[in-house]
């Protein structure tokens, strides 16, 4: 049997020189780069977007985004406060805004795994669903999805100092929701859940020492992490959701009386170290 | 709950050398010497001491002797002192036996069954004193081959290069997170990587902002499941970006730095509050699967602008070779093998001690499968995990690897007495600690000076034994298992190491 | 084909590991259609695979002869005397009825191609000896594990009736445009597989899909009970040469669905059981049913990260492991419905779909021949 195949280079092939696209798939009028990526890879897109920001626009428009990855993360601008507005149209890939650092994403269609992951500052607004892992190790800046979210959303996030993360999910979430979350404020709302229907959610908090969630509408006390414990809500805490759900409804268009109307529960840790007591010394 | 464990050391105090000046009590935080004002007499409590031989070095008159206990239970082959003390210490707290540093059970340590080759007559020896001898590397990824355009004056190269980092010696400190090790103990490495020019591992604690230019130079900055401390600025102040699946002393779990250890510095460090356990999951939540992996790969590079290299660090474990193949098809510059005896400052005593295989035949099947793929080029090799001299890190250089990780070794310059108590978080030697009062006894710059001469001496024998070699350049060394054979080994393991009995 | 052997197994080699991209579409009206979606959404999601293999299913491909058996076999290195023994073989056995050569594109440079032939046969009417009272598709699978253990160099990639697999080295729309899948052949229902193999790169027979009759599986992940459900299916007669766990799933669907006779509900739910705690909370009856399952199956639950898209004629599942750690989204467009790692893919084929959803991990996505049955997976999607 012959081994010696060699490498076949997937992500790095046939990438196109960015003076080329440049002039073919992107036009910068004013204050604002167009950016068509129909057919562009990956690394093409960003090379793209870096571009375009170092030429001092502070909006850029990508059109036609079907699956390409991490855009947003290339514009790490260490010694520069501009920060730039990137709309996506359609379907943006995997690691939407992985390690973002204080930019804005709008997306218009929905979005796939890893929203917002190991996000530092920004804001990413979803007109859609997100898929897996959305807001994983995210430690600041904000993330809306409008629709559901996928497994193990807010995986890990975390507070840190002024840096306080938060995610609103309109809709529900499927299992592991918070697993691990050891800060942060996570809000889920339960749009388009039937009436009396539960969240589809199982362990959510699973895991969690820190961080808070508020949640519309119902679970069962099984698809509870058991290191979660049901609070109702303080006055400090409606004035946190309706900050947060305020903001959903301007971004989404929707109308906040109705969904503050609803019955919130607010899940905490029951402890800031869960598994201090497994070892033996 | 009487806790019916034995003590594990006797401590023998000459009582005519005690002058009862009290440097013992002090130097203990186990707090096992006292002293008796009214008798005037120092005592011993044996019971919590861990062995870690701080009194007796300290003592000014060496009255203190401490030694294992030898009285034991009936001997029994099977039910082993080590294992009816665990089982008793369970019986009591219903927890997880917790170890540190690497996994001491007699598996054999193939490094001792390799013997290296030198010159005798048929090419000569060199001399590393006076001749020049070359042990500058260059890590990172590099092209299949060399596009050459004839210009005016000369050649020039076409190819576009890899992002590559050279080191002046294929020495590099392994990673150690601040947190796991105090800030002294961590500085002094970051420091003595700066004055070698060599690199140092930051761990998955993050890297405190205050060092980030000054020593990001010669940081490889890991990207852990905890994701501590990553943000777009840690990662484009390093040298080289690590992911870290898996360590050797723990392969496939994860860990937790108790929130006791979780002070104001290493909050700020690791980005997370004080207090609160910081708790690396045993996944990346991000990776399930080889083309996760990928797509994390890329992802740092997109963050890093494609200037940094990408290494992956695995634990060495069955199908290492395979998995190591992924990981270079996957887009990674740096495949990182850490083998079973690899240290760590907090693990499961039953994973520490049996899983995973020892580094050096992970590490010969993966220059094999590599090299078989043709795809060695793609990569550079480190390995970390129980290299302990300068023998074992030429060894491992002839079976195929670029760099070698030091990490225990390293800990012992700065004192370190293998007690295995790190995860007590009462280290007298001020390494595997944060107490404010025992991270004093580190002073920075005298330890980073013990970790440049340790580092300029490995270097140097090294110098010889290549010089004995014939050799005069790092790099012809690299993969040529020639230079080495096996003694005592089977044959399965010649094999698998890629190397002939000695006389063969 | 190497020899099984049987004296340890210490002597077994090493499972291969791999990752992935999947995608599958079926028209549940039956019309037929080009690859053209196929190949452009697994193109959309290069970067899932590494150009270690790609490899494609299509149904309804040869309606002229769809009574009998289509054989794809592959020659490694053009091997004449493989060819020989095979068509020696198919000559003893069948009744072969047309062969050729499966043509492919000269202009498409690929890895060490091997000559691939595609023979259509019937089994005899009355079979002999130990055979006699064989099914049809039990004598076909017989021939073919025999072809694979016993020929050297010789391979069947595929053996359904009016199913073809093509598959090979390469990233998948490579492979399409040597077998020019856009141009000569339609079908039904196309799944396709785009390869990130860890090990034994550069063969063609190790490409997906793996298939055995019409039943084809893609597959994406690394079952870590790959072990365990070797084991059991070899206790049930079947020997894995492959050592894919593509090719336990294939073998595990096989016994169960089509030797055992359980509906796919119920074999998803033995591949990726609910958990404990799951069942606990369940009504009597279906605590029953569950406990049952994960007692009797236990060697079958497939553990560790998965995605498989199993296909045969009329049917097209996804499912993914139980705690979902491989991703799946489903689409559907009027007739169509879609099955894929990634949503930027189907949208790449399909921009304006009419639904999309993300069924929980170990829920299949049941897509049939005219029925809406997809949309049962929808009630717990997100």
């Amino acid at each position: 049997m012959q081994i010696k195949f060699g490498y076949r280079d997937n992500f790095l092939c046939e990438i196109r020189p960015t003076g080329l696209l440049c002039s073919e798939c992107m036009y910068i009028d004013g204050s604002t780069a167009v950016i068509e990526a129909r057919d562009l890879k990956h690394k093409e897109v960003n090379d793209l977007c870096r571009e375009a920001m170092l030429s001092g626009v502070s909006k850029i428009i990508i059109n036609n985004v079907f699956g390409q990855r991490y855009i947003g993360t290339r514009l790490y601008n260490p010694d520069g406060q501009h920060k730039v507005t990137i709309t996506i149209n359609k379907f943006p890939g995997n690691d939407l805004g992985i390690f973002l650092d204080g930019h804005r994403i709008i997306v218009n269609g929905n979005a796939q795994d890893g929203v917002g992951n190991t996000m530092n500052e920004g804001e990413i607004i979803v007109h859609g669903r997100a898929g897996d892992v959305v807001a994983m190790a995210m430690r600041g800046g904000k993330i809306f999805v409008r629709d559901n979210v996928g497994y193990r959303a807010a995986i890990h996030m975390k507070e840190y100092r002024d840096k306080l993360p938060v995610l609103v999910i309109g809709g529900t979430a499927q299992d592991f929701m918070g697993e691990y979350l050891a800060g942060g404020v996570v809000i889920m709302l339960g749009l388009g859940l039937k009436e009396n229907e539960n969240h589809r959610a199982n362990y959510i908090g699973t895991g969690m020492h820190g961080g808070v969630i508020y949640l519309r509408g119902h679970v069962e006390p099984h698809q509870l992490g058991k290191e979660v414990g049901v609070r109702e809500l303080d006055d400090l805490d409606w004035q946190v959701l309706q900050t947060h759900v305020h903001e959903y409804c301007r971004h989404f268009s929707k109308e906040p009386a109705e969904i503050l109307n609803g019955k919130f529960i607010k899940l905490l840790p029951v402890s800031r170290r869960p598994y201090g007591n497994i070892y033996a010394y | 709950m009487y806790s019916f464990q034995l003590p594990e050391f006797i401590i023998d105090r000459a009582a005519d050398r005690c002058i009862r000046c009290r440097v013992c009590e002090r130097q203990c935080a186990n707090k096992v010497h006292s002293y008796d004002a009214e008798l005037d007499r120092m005592f011993s409590g044996e019971k919590d001491c861990v062995g870690c031989q701080r009194c007796v070095v300290l003592c000014p008159t060496l009255a203190l002797n401490v030694r294992p206990r030898t009285s034991d239970y009936r001997p029994n082959a099977s039910w082993t002192r080590d294992k009816m003390q665990n089982l008793k210490k369970q019986a009591q707290t219903g927890g997880v036996i917790l170890t540190g540093s690497g996994n001491d059970k007699p598996y054999r340590i193939y490094w001792d069954h390799l013997v290296l080759n030198a010159s005798q007559v048929t090419n000569p020896s060199i001399d590393p004193l006076r001749e020049p001898m070359e042990l500058k590397t260059y890590l990172g990824r590099k092209p299949d081959s060399v596009k050459i355009t004839r210009c005016a004056d000369g050649f020039e190269v076409e190819t576009e290069s890899f992002p590559n980092v050279a080191i002046p010696t294929p020495l590099v400190f392994s990673a150690m997170s601040y947190g796991a090790i105090s800030y002294p103990a961590y500085l002094s490495l970051a420091a003595a990587a700066k004055e070698l020019g060599t690199l140092f591992n930051t761990g998955e604690g993050g890297l405190p902002e205050h060092m980030r230019r000054e020593y990001g130079g010669n940081a490889i900055v890991q990207c852990a499941s905890g994701r501590f401390g990553v943000d777009a600025d840690y990662l484009n102040n390093a040298q080289i970006i690590e992911i870290k699946i898996g360590q050797g002393a723990k392969p496939g779990i994860g860990g937790h730095l108790p929130g006791e250890k979780v002070l104001a510095n290493i909050s700020e460090t690791r980005m997370i509050p004080i207090g609160t356990d910081a708790l690396s999951p045993a996944p990346q939540h991000d990776i399930y699967s080889i083309e996760d992996l990928s797509m994390l790969i890329y992802a740092l590079k997109e963050a890093s602008n494609y200037e940094k290299p990408v290494s992956v660090k695995i634990a060495a474990v069955h199908n290492v070779a395979a998995i190591a193949s992924g990981i270079v098809r996957a887009g990674a510059d740096i495949v990182a093998i850490d083998g079973f005896r690899g240290g760590t400052g907090a693990a499961p005593q039953t994973t520490r001690d049996n899983v995973g295989i020892p580094l050096e035949l992970a590490l010969a099947a993966v220059d094999k499968r590599l090299r078989e793929e043709g795809i060695r080029n793609k990569c550079s090799i480190m390995v970390a995990g129980g290299i302990r001299c300068s023998a074992d890190a030429i060894k491992a250089i002839a079976l195929g690897a670029d760099g070698v990780y030091v990490g225990t070794a390293a800990l012992i310059a700065m004192g370190c007495t293998l007690c295995q108590k790190c995860y007590t978080g009462k280290c007298n030697w001020g390494i595997t600690t944060q107490d404010p009062f025992l991270i004093k006894r580190l002073n920075p710059e005298l330890t980073t000076q013990r970790l440049v001469n340790l580092m300029q001496a490995w270097s140097h024998e090294i110098q010889e034994m290549l010089g004995g070699m014939g050799i005069n350049a790092i790099e012809s060394l690299r993969g040529n298992r020639d230079h080495l054979r096996g003694i005592g080994l089977e044959d399965w393991e010649l094999n698998v190491l890629g190397v002939k009995g000695a006389g063969e | 084909m190497r020899q099984q052997d049987h004296q340890s197994e210490r002597f077994t080699p090493d499972k291969e590991m791999q990752a992935c991209g999947l995608f599958g579409v079926m028209d549940t009206t039956g019309k037929r259609f080009g690859g053209d979606m196929a190949i452009k959404a697994i193109k959309n999601m290069k970067v899932r695979g590494n150009g270690l293999g790609g490899g494609f299913g299509v149904y309804g491909i040869y309606p002229d002869y769809q009574e009998y058996y289509a054989f794809h076999v592959m020659y490694q290195d053009k091997n004449q005397a493989a060819k020989r023994l095979v068509e020696e073989y198919l000559k003893q056995n069948f009744y072969v009825v047309y062969d050729e050569e499966i043509p492919t594109d000269p202009g498409v440079k690929v890895f060490q191609p091997p000559l691939v032939w595609r023979y259509f046969v019937s089994p005899p009417p009355r079979k002999k000896g130990t055979e006699e009272n064989l099914t049809d598709d039990e004598y076909v699978v017989n021939k073919v594990m025999s072809v694979n253990i016993n020929i050297e160099d010789a391979y069947v990639f595929s053996s359904g009736k009016n199913v073809g697999v093509f598959k090979g080295v390469g990233f998948p729309e490579e492979v399409a445009a040597y077998f020019m899948l856009d141009k000569l052949y339609q079908g039904y229902l196309w799944t396709v597989h785009s390869r990130f193999p860890t090990n034994t790169p550069g063969w063609w027979g190790g490409a997906h899909p793996f298939g055995i009759l019409d039943w084809t599986v893609v597959h994406n992940g690394e079952i870590s009970s790959y072990g365990t459900n070797r084991r059991f299916l070899a206790m049930h007669d079947y020997y894995c040469t492959l050592y894919t766990d593509t090719e336990v799933v294939a073998y595990a669907v096989d016994l169960l669905m089509r030797k055992q006779g359980l509906p796919i509900e119920v074999v998803s739910k033995i591949f990726a059981p609910p958990l404990w705690d799951a069942i606990k909370l369940m009504s009597e009856k279906e605590k029953k049913l569950y406990t049952t399952l994960r007692t009797v199956y236990a060697p079958l639950l497939l553990n560790g990260p998965f995605t498989i898209i199993v296909a045969h004629h009329n049917e097209m599942i996804g499912l993914t492991d139980r705690i979902r750690l491989r991703p799946i989204t489903a689409g559907s467009k009027g007739d169509l419905v879609f099955l894929s790692s990634e949503e930027g893919a189907i949208r790449a084929v399909c921009p304006d779909l009419d639904m999309v959803w993300t069924p929980p991990g170990g829920e299949p996505v049941i897509v049939r021949l005219n029925s809406k049955d997809h949309l049962l997976s929808t009630n717990k999607s997100i």
